[in-house]
Formats: C-alpha cells, structure tokens, sequence
C-alpha cells in the first residue's frame, strides 16, 4: 500500500525546546486525517516540517513514497503538496490582487494557459470573476480563504495541508469553507491533512485523527470511535468535554 | 426593581468618504442583575453595542439614543469626567485577545493596582494586597509571583484570567464581555468560562456576554439578544432556543459542525435582504 503521506519517528527541535518528540503518522492516499490538540502540542510544527516550513533534527518524512529532507524541496513536491494556513489576513499579500496572487505559483511552475486557470479557479471556490481584480482588503474573511484555497489548489495538487483552516471565521462562514473543502475534495480525490482544536470540525471532515500532547502522538482513532465514546486517553476525554460547550453541572462538581 | 441598564433606540453611526455606515441601527433592551448574551457575525454590530454602553466608540463616530441610561445616570449627556469614574468602577469590560488588550510594558500586579488607584483612595500595601486577593480568585495559583510577571510571560489563559482579575477588582455592577474565550484554547476556554461564571453569581453583576458562538452563549447566559445587521432580530430565552423562529437565529444554530451528527454538506446561511431591514 503506498501512503500519500508517513512520518516516521520525526522529532524537531527549538534550541532546547522539543516541539516534536518521535512521532510517526501514516496518511493512507485520498485519505482525510485530523490532527487534534492544545497549543503548544505540535501539532501546526507537524505539518509544517511535512510542507518543508520547518527543519527536522530526526526521523523520515516520505510522500507518495518518496523521501523528500530538510527546508528545500523540489518542484514536483510543492506541485504535489500544497497548504492553506489559518488567517486568511495574514497570508495574502496584501498589495497584490487576487490575479496576481493566483498568477504566481503559474509561474513559479511555468505553466501557461493562466487566464483559463485563474477564472476556473475562482469559479471552484465558489468566486465570480468578479473578483479577480480586487486586494485583499476588499474581501471578507471567508472570501479571502477561498482565495487561499484556490491558490493553494491552482496546482492541481495531490495532498492538502491545512493549518486550522476555519479557526480564523464566523461559524456561519465556517460552513460554507468547511463544505467548500468537502466538495473539492471528493472531486479530485485529495488527501487533507488537517489540523484544528475543534473536535467537531474534525469529526465532521475527517476519518482518522490523532491526539497530540507536548510534542507526542498520545491517541489515534478514527471519527467514528470518537463519536462512540471509545476513548482510551484521559486527555482526549478531556478534549471531548470542553468541545461540548460550557455546563454549570460541569462546572459545580469540579469547583 | 428598576433595571441595571436602560438601552432605547441605539445607534452608532462611522462616517466615511463612501457615505454613512450605521453599525448600530436602533437597538433597545433593558439588563436588570441577570447574564444576557448578544450574539451575531463579524459586523452585526453586536461589539459595536458594548462599547458604545461602555464609552469606548471612536471618537468620529456618532452615538445616539432616545435613552442610554445606567442606574438612573444618563451616559449620553453625562460629563467626561463622570464616565471616567464610572468606568472601571461600576461598569467594567473583558476583551478578547490578552495578548493584545494588556499593558505589554506593566507587569500585571501594576495593571490591577492602576485600576484600584483610580478610583479610591488606598494604600500601596492594601492595594497590592487586593490585587493579590482578586489574583487567587481568578485561580492563579502562585498569585505573589504571578503579581510581578509581564504579560508576555503568561499564557493565553492565564493572561485572560488576569484581565478578569483588573476588571473585576474595583467590584463593578455591570460587566461586559466581548468573546473573552475566542483567542484561547478549548481546553482552557472552559476554565476561564468557569471562573467568569463563579464570579458573576457571587457578586451578584449584570453580565452582557458578546459572542459569535450561539451555542456557548445561550449555555452561559438567561437570555440571548440575536443582531443582524446592527438589528436584534429576535430575543429568545436560552432554555427555549430549540423554539427560534427566526430563520437567522435557526441557521447559526445549525451551522456548527457537531460530534456524531453525520451531515453532509453542513447546512449555510441562506442570507435573506429582508433580514436586514
């Protein structure tokens, strides 16, 4: 079987800080795998050293089954691997058009053909080109990740890698990503590698996830075993807690 | 029994060089010592309704009102001066972000000492040794150490439970919240939800709890204020939110993906124009 994404053993290292401590994550191809934990418990730092954002000290990371190593990567691989991060304020350029925006990784590739590119790929997230022209600044959040989106998918890529994609919006805007990702998904049979801290949003988007804790993988289980309650990890009990929402109950027990 | 807060016809209007924006298009509810929510999206004016309570709108906007009064004080046409002794002292606010609404360059005993010195008449040691008190209240463990960190020492949680220490200090009767658990984690958002609760009930506040969150709104607060548009389009108690009518206030509640309800795709907003008017 070949994994579109496997870690093995990965740990990362800030100074003395260990972000990562030997994790090992096998992400099956067209799969849709969570990431679910704390700040702090390395989950983002996960997917960041899959993307090449962030330098290992130890382990493998092997996509389609290839090796790739260290902060410089080919090509192939970031035609292959494509990520959206969690503001879509932040990663936009804020004085650049959304053409341009969209235009730059055409021609990083050198790939033609940019204008047929540019306006199917706005009209997938659900954009008109209409937009094509105007900054970020004339966006609303949810606009502006659907322009991150379609950046990240003007590649036709394989593997999506998502930093909390829909932490950043309104719930009612949360929907409308959460099924824009959905539908292009089972469209072109991407994987997702998604990393949120809401429970729910990685039922919702995800067969298998795994809990993180201080840099360690502390519980894998798939959607479905979560939602049964077959928890075996306190701390991912805990996590299911406070998903649910505040409870006065809750609350006079442990007070 | 008179009501804590009187708000009649709110609004608050941004000119700008396209025109007049009205974030707040005629708002009224009263608060009497109860925890009331006010929910809605990104630009339903919902935050825009606590500040201007608060005193906080920019200065180049316009706030009007038929009333806007506070146990019997009159915001509107009150003196500079007297909402400056009012705020902080008897109408206090939560914001969002710790790490951006702190004083990065005060340590956070300073922070709570400056709002007790404002507005009476205390000592160093007896100040210090309130904030102290209102430092373990909030469950700050080694509250002495605590005392003389800078907020970019503490955590997220740790920073949002100092700040509901700041504002709480000087006992006001009014507290307003605006998404004070939005910027912190899930594990922590309960604790600190925990301890706003504990403290609004023994000290018997008005609570006005502004979020985008339907769901943890109507489970934190008696009753809930859904905005539209700079609109309430419907106030609903939070036990009968099952039984809302508008279809407003139905779509934010269904929106949420939620653990063991398989649907597939999430139901949206169908955003209606008549919503709005």
């Amino acid at each position: 079987m070949t994994e579109a994404v496997s870690v093995e053993n990965l740990s990362v290292v800030f100074d003395e800080f260990k972000a990562l401590d030997a994790v090992s994550v096998d992400v099956g191809k067209g799969e849709s795998f969570g990431l679910v934990g704390e700040s702090g418990s390395g989950k983002s730092t996960l997917l960041r050293a899959v993307a090449g954002l962030t330098g290992a000290s130890k382990g493998a990371i092997r996509v389609s089954g290839r090796e790739v190593r260290g902060t410089r990567r080919d090509k192939a691989f970031y035609r292959a691997v494509q990520m959206v991060f969690q503001d879509p304020y932040g990663s936009l350029h804020p004085r650049q058009t959304v053409d341009r925006q969209l235009m730059e990784p055409l021609a990083i590739h050198g790939i033609g053909d940019s204008e047929r590119r540019i306006l199917k790929a706005l009209d997938e997230v659900g954009l008109g080109s209409s937009f094509r022209f105007r900054y970020p600044h004339q966006l609303s959040g949810g606009q502006r990740q659907r322009i991150a989106i379609a950046r990240a998918l003007i590649l036709e890529p394989s593997i999506l890698l998502l930093d909390e994609p829909t932490s950043a919006l309104d719930a009612s805007v949360q929907a409308e990503v959460l099924n824009l990702l959905e539908e292009v998904r089972r469209d072109r049979g991407l994987t997702f590698i998604m990393v949120s801290h809401d429970l729910g949003v990685v039922t919702h988007m995800c067969e298998r996830l795994a809990v993180m804790q201080n840099g360690r993988v502390v519980e894998r289980l798939t959607s479905a075993d979560l939602v049964a309650g077959r928890i075996a990890e306190a701390y991912t009990r805990n996590l299911m807690v406070a998903s649910k929402g505040f409870r006065r109950e809750a609350v006079a027990q442990s007070g | 029994m008179s009501p804590l807060l009187t708000v009649e016809d709110l609004r608050v209007r941004f000119p700008t060089r396209t025109g007049v924006v009205e974030a707040v298009r005629g708002v009224s509810f009263t608060l009497a010592r109860e925890r009331l929510g006010i929910v809605g999206e990104s630009g339903s004016g919902k935050s825009q309704t606590g500040r201007a309570i608060m005193g906080l709108t920019p200065p180049h906007a316009e706030v009007t009102a038929k009333r806007l009064a506070f146990e019997g004080i009159d915001l509107l046409s009150a003196s500079p001066k007297r909402r400056r002794d009012l705020r902080g002292k008897r109408i206090a606010m939560i914001l969002q972000d710790p790490k951006y609404s702190l004083n990065p360059v005060m340590s956070i005993g300073r922070q709570i000492v400056e709002t007790l010195k404002r507005h009476e008449k205390i000592g160093r040691a007896e100040a210090r040794e309130r904030a102290l008190e209102m430092l373990a209240a909030v469950q700050i463990r080694d509250a002495s150490r605590v005392f003389d960190l800078y907020p970019h020492e503490v955590s997220g949680g740790m920073g949002q439970r100092a700040m509901i220490a700041m504002m709480l200090v000087a006992g006001p009767e009014l507290l307003i919240a605006d998404e004070p658990t939005s910027a912190l984690d899930v594990t922590v958002q309960l604790e600190v939800l925990s301890i706003l609760d504990r403290l609004v009930a023994e000290r018997g506040m008005g609570l006005i709890f502004v979020s985008h969150d339907l769901r943890l709104v109507s489970s934190f607060c008696d009753r809930v204020l859904v905005m539209y548009a700079g609109k309430i389009v419907e106030e609903i108690a939070a036990s009968e939110l099952g039984k809302a009518k508008h279809p407003y206030t139905q779509g934010l509640l269904n929106c949420m993906p939620v653990i063991g309800a398989d649907r597939h795709p999430l139901p949206v907003l169908d955003r209606k124009p008549e919503w709005a008017l």
